[in-house]
């Protein structure tokens, strides 16, 4: 079943044909404004990071533009990030099924994915995901506020301004880690879930390969 | 600086030594601020302004003489009024010119991401160059002494450049031309050191003055800027001057071993995807299996 054979994505889940709906186009759409906003807090961040990285603040306007951007950016990034919260957090409890699969972690790194067990519409590590932007997002939209306004902190509390340095450069360096994983994996190591957030369904066979509880239920009484 | 590059250290023909050679030339430059003959009539407050272009903005009283409670980006120069008790119960006023301390070690310097936006001359003068500063806001976690001021209109830091634009010229300090008692001098850092030791000296020897001292802090490496205390003991006293600043460590850590640990663990991240791309390659949906099993070439 060939990718080109993508069937409207505007069709409910689960909907009998080619394939299934994956992502709704609400879905996709917040998905790549978080990406928007996410990729652009990193190069800027990135450029104020190091001197050698500086020159990525001159491809998106220079420093002084990048500097104002970044943080209504960084804002702009926790809005969506709430709203992908709230589209997808009845998907992203852990249950035992996430657990067993978690212990056969191995088998999903070495792609014999048949040896592990069924998972529903995201696996661990895609939740895992999930929840480290969360709440790195948190973190950094709290301390960035306190680098965004570092004169607003009383010299008595100077303390504050140099926590906020440091919890803004790790979570920013955790969510990087992430980040890098998560590009690898879309669309590097499963191309088919690229082509989901792109187009928004997926091969039946692929969602019985990867989620196939998930599968199991939005098929359910569809046969 | 254009005079220090010129400086002659050889000359091709020439009968004799280079003028000059072998003489050695004192470049780092200092201001010294005798507090103790300060009468806080804030002249410097005002040269300040003249010379840098400034007009006056409100201020903000504070049941004090202090014109506001700390300098602004317009106003880099304020003289700290504090009530202090002495020893015997009495009261004295102690009044400080606060301002850039143009540290030897600057924190705003080690602190700021932007290239070129602060510099610090060989005369020890620490500038910010607006052109270049985007506005972050790193020099105030870096400084000290909390001096780098932010301009939300233009959204470029101020401070102090300790006149470097008269200094180049030969010219003192705006501040130092002001003062009507002598408290301030300007001059080479050892001549300005020497002075200041001996009048701590003489405040110790003939006035009593006993914990009388000169404050050029070396934790930051020397400062550009050194007072005359009557107590040097106790600088907080005077309108919260540290009594051993340093550049935070958290500051030092984020510029130093931070950048390493975290430049390798990003290279670390993307070699290893591409390591175990290399090894496993992307998944693949045995699609035939899958339909075989179910047999019924797709439907399950």
């Amino acid at each position: 079943m060939s990718t080109s054979q993508v069937i409207s994505s505007t069709r409910a889940a689960g909907e009998s044909g080619g394939e299934i709906v994956r992502y709704t186009l609400g879905e996709r759409v917040h998905h790549w404004l978080g990406a928007l906003f996410y990729i652009y807090c990193l190069v800027t961040g990135l450029a104020f990071w190091s001197p050698y990285m500086f020159w990525l603040a001159v491809i998106v306007g220079g420093g002084p533009t990048a500097r104002f951007w970044h943080p209504w950016f960084g804002v702009a990034f926790t809005l969506s990030m709430g709203w992908m919260y709230k589209m997808w957090r009845a998907d992203l409890s852990t249950t035992d099924d996430d657990r067993r699969w978690w212990k056969a972690i191995d088998h999903y790194i070495e792609n014999d994915d048949d040896k592990l067990p069924p998972v529903g519409r995201f696996n661990f590590g895609q939740k895992l995901f999930f929840w480290l932007m969360f709440y790195g997002v948190i973190l950094l939209v709290i301390s960035g506020l306190g680098l965004w306004f570092v004169e607003s902190i009383p010299w008595s509390l100077r303390w504050l301004r140099y926590l906020a340095v440091t919890v803004h450069v790790f979570a920013a360096m955790a969510t990087i880690g992430a980040f890098i994983i998560h590009i690898y994996m879309s669309v590097f190591m499963e191309p088919e879930s690229f082509h989901a957030m792109i187009r928004g369904s997926v091969s039946r066979a692929w969602a019985r390969t990867y989620h196939r509880l998930w599968y199991d239920r939005v098929t359910q009484g569809r046969k | 600086m254009s005079q220090a590059t010129l400086s002659i250290r050889r000359i091709s023909g020439h009968a004799g030594a280079a003028p000059g050679e072998d003489v050695e030339r004192d470049y780092q430059v200092c201001k010294l601020i005798d507090t103790t003959t300060c009468i806080g009539c804030k002249a410097c407050e005002v040269a300040c302004l003249e010379w840098n272009g400034y007009s006056f903005t409100d201020t903000v009283f504070d049941n004090s003489y202090q014109t506001m409670p700390q300098t602004a980006w317009n106003y880099w120069n304020l003289i700290k009024f504090n009530e202090h008790e002495r020893d015997d119960g009495s009261i004295t006023l102690l009044m400080r010119k606060d301002q850039c301390m143009h540290c030897a070690d600057p924190g705003c310097l080690a602190a700021c991401p932007a290239d070129a936006a602060i510099v610090q001359y060989t005369n020890g003068i620490v500038d910010f160059q607006q052109q270049n500063c985007i506005g972050c806001g790193y020099c105030v976690s870096g400084c000290p002494f909390d001096i780098p001021k932010f301009n939300p209109t233009t959204k470029k830091m101020f401070k102090c450049t300790l006149c470097v634009d008269r200094v180049s010229e030969g010219l003192e300090p705006a501040c130092i031309k002001s003062c009507p008692t002598g408290c301030l001098h300007f001059g080479s850092k050892d001549d300005m050191k020497d002075l200041a030791e001996t009048r701590a000296k003489q405040l110790r020897e003939n006035f009593g003055i006993e914990k009388a001292g000169v404050y050029d802090p070396a934790g930051v490496g020397g400062t550009g800027v050194i007072y005359v205390l009557h107590d040097v003991t106790n600088p907080e006293a005077y309108g919260g001057l540290p009594k051993d600043p340093h550049i935070p460590w958290i500051v030092r850590f984020w510029k130093g071993p931070a950048k390493w640990i975290g430049n390798l663990a990003m290279l670390g991240g993307i070699l290893g995807v591409t390591l175990h791309y290399l090894r496993y390659g992307p998944k693949e949906v045995h699609e035939h299996d899958e339909d075989a099993k179910n047999g019924n070439g797709g439907q399950p």
